[in-house]
């Protein structure tokens, strides 16, 4: 195990430097004069040429890339062009919004598709599989761009049972010292505020949830049917245990292990969908800074929320792939 | 090397549309070509023309699915956008498979540093998810239409170079390779006569199933403005018009979703019978 966990560790680091590589090469090559977006285009050239000498960008690309790297190692991508902040403090800022949106949508997708799979594998063949399966294949091509709109339009607008966006009604303000909104709500103790959190959302959340749920409703289904077939639930049944024992501690514990990976390679989806779920949710989290980054060409921000974005994700598939490791003894023994 | 050869034969082609879901899927795909190619025929008024007095006007005969705010026709723009969604396969997914195929070729025929160095580089575009590596592309080249296929492309890039490098490690093991390499054929044209031609059918499947992903990632670039921009009518970019429009018409946003949708549904339910017929671990 140890050998493996080394092996991993390895290969993280040379992934999170190929990701530094990227993140500067694409950033070096902005439209555009850094010094100019900087100063606006009536800046006399000697005074781009002293902010391009105080940037570093008069340097040899490899000492911009060494200064760009030490940056990055200690958190410091510099000031936001647009409010002249700490770059990666406005990440880390934004970050629990999209945070608590992919966890909600997360938890959601597998609270009901793992059950969904599980009863549809049971009733294979029937009305209720094809019930089951048939949303699952509108699910998956879902833009979920679009199911937001159409949702808000839907409970929000015609039925009113749900607020239009943001993360808590306008003029209620409230001290967010996690960033969390359920959570800061808690922290108040107001009640009252936990529930509007909580009804912000739902619809973000399930919008988000769409895609994950047909895929782990899928996936749960066939894997569940490839382990029912199997030998050992044969001999299982044929030793007379009953049908829920084999179906609890034979079919669905092994059936669960590959569903696990599907779940955190969900995390790539989970993160790319907040990127418009925020969007139309007026949701103030990662994915719309970084948007808005883009658009207003903020690139200290962009490469921050970049480089924050690919070692999160690094990091959660490593975990997965030491809890699957640990679930499955195979794999750490390869 | 005939078709027959890369798919693996007329009949499991027909096996794999036997299936319901897969005719509806081919139904759909070939409504979208023909509406792409029939879009000037068919649009009932110019999708750029301006028409402020019947801004905002709901769905009627005159124009079957309403007008947007500057009175121009939501249907003729929803079939000009298919054509865009079309450019975008081809590119996006185009340039992927492309460059996929010969980092796949490349590094599996060759294997050692170039196998190495490939795999890492693909290794690092997966720590990316997929569309925050799509927007640092287009934060790079700046946003445009063009710009944001080739994002699209190049987020995909790692899937075919993966794939085809399997199916490469398998196939140059294989009897007829190993009697080409006998006879003295170079590495050049083993690669290109014997290798990718026995190494397609599973890329055709990943283009038809990235076919409809392409589509959705490039409207959702168009959709937060780094695509398309006005007056295209990208899906995406009709998408955003009518966001800000959707509590009074709701019918600008709702019809460029649901091509959308139907056109994502269409390459997956295609892909997804292909992919049951010819890879026996999907079935």
């Amino acid at each position: 195990m140890l050998d493996y966990l080394a092996g991993r560790f390895g290969q993280l680091l040379l992934v999170l430097f190929g990701v530094s590589v990227v993140v500067f090469v694409t950033m070096h090559r902005l439209p555009g004069d850094v010094a100019t977006l900087l100063l606006g285009d009536r800046a006399t050239v000697a005074s781009l040429a002293r902010l391009r000498h105080q940037l570093g960008l008069d340097q040899p690309v490899i000492v911009q890339y060494w200064r760009f790297l030490a940056g990055a190692l200690s958190g410091d991508f510099g000031t936001s062009l647009r409010d002249n902040r700490p770059a990666f403090g406005e990440v880390l800022g934004a970050f629990p919004v999209t945070l608590e949106l992919t966890l909600s949508a997360l938890l959601l997708a597998i609270a009901i598709g793992v059950p969904l799979g599980v009863v549809a594998a049971l009733k294979e063949g029937t009305w209720i599989d094809t019930a089951i399966t048939t949303p699952t294949l509108f699910g998956v091509s879902m833009p979920v761009f679009w199911l937001g709109l159409m949702a808000l339009l839907l409970f929000s607008e015609k039925l009113g049972w749900l607020p239009v966006g943001g993360i808590m009604p306008i003029g209620i303000h409230m001290a967010r010292p996690t960033g969390l909104s359920i959570v800061d709500a808690a922290l108040s103790g107001r009640a009252a505020l936990v529930w509007q959190a909580v009804l912000h959302l739902i619809l973000p959340a399930a919008t988000l949830a769409t895609i994950p749920l047909a895929l782990i409703t899928r996936i749960t289904r066939g894997e569940m049917l490839a382990s029912m077939h199997l030998e050992y639930v044969r001999t299982a049944r044929a030793k007379g245990l009953p049908e829920g024992r084999v179906i609890r501690a034979h079919i669905l514990r092994n059936a669960l292990i590959p569903v696990w990976t599907v779940i955190g390679l969900q995390l790539g989806l989970l993160l790319s969908g907040a990127v418009l779920t925020e969007t139309i949710f007026s949701l103030p989290g990662l994915g719309r800074l970084m948007v808005d980054a883009i658009l207003a060409r903020d690139y200290p921000v962009v490469q921050a929320g970049a480089v924050f974005v690919a070692t999160v994700f690094v990091l959660v598939n490593l975990g997965v792939d030491l809890c699957y490791a640990v679930l499955d003894p195979r794999i750490r023994r390869r | 090397m005939s078709e027959s050869a890369v798919l693996g034969g007329p009949a499991r082609l027909g096996g794999a549309l036997a299936r319901p879901a897969a005719r509806i899927g081919l139904g759909i795909v070939l409504l979208f070509l023909f509406l792409c190619a029939a879009a000037p025929l068919i649009a009932p008024h110019d999708p750029y023309e301006q028409e402020l007095m019947s801004a905002l006007q709901p769905p009627s005969l005159t124009h079957p699915l309403g007008t947007d705010q500057y009175g121009r026709d939501v249907a003729s723009r929803v079939l000009y956008g298919a054509r865009y969604a079309l450019l975008a396969i081809v590119v996006g997914d185009g340039l992927a498979l492309a460059l996929g195929t010969a980092m796949g070729l490349v590094g599996g025929y060759l294997g050692g540093a170039a196998d190495a160095v490939i795999m890492r580089l693909t290794d690092v575009l997966l720590a990316f998810p997929y569309l925050l590596l799509a927007l640092i592309i287009v934060a790079a080249l700046g946003p445009s239409l063009l710009h944001s296929m080739i994002a699209i492309g190049i987020v995909y890039t790692p899937q075919y170079a993966r794939l085809v490098r399997g199916q490469v490690l398998s196939v140059r093991q294989s009897d007829f390779v190993r009697a080409a390499r006998a006879l003295g054929a170079s590495s050049g044209r083993i690669v290109l006569r014997h290798v990718a031609p026995n190494s397609l059918s599973p890329v055709i499947i990943m283009a038809t199933l990235q076919a409809g992903s392409v589509v959705v990632e490039t409207a959702g670039l168009s959709f937060l403005g780094l695509g398309a921009q006005p007056p295209s009518p990208d899906w995406g970019a009709l998408l955003a018009d009518g966001q800000n429009y959707f509590l009074t018409a709701w019918w600008i946003a709702t019809f460029p979703g649901l091509a959308i949708f139907i056109a994502v549904l269409g390459f997956n339910l295609l892909g997804d019978a292909l992919r049951r017929e010819f890879d026996p671990r999907a079935r």
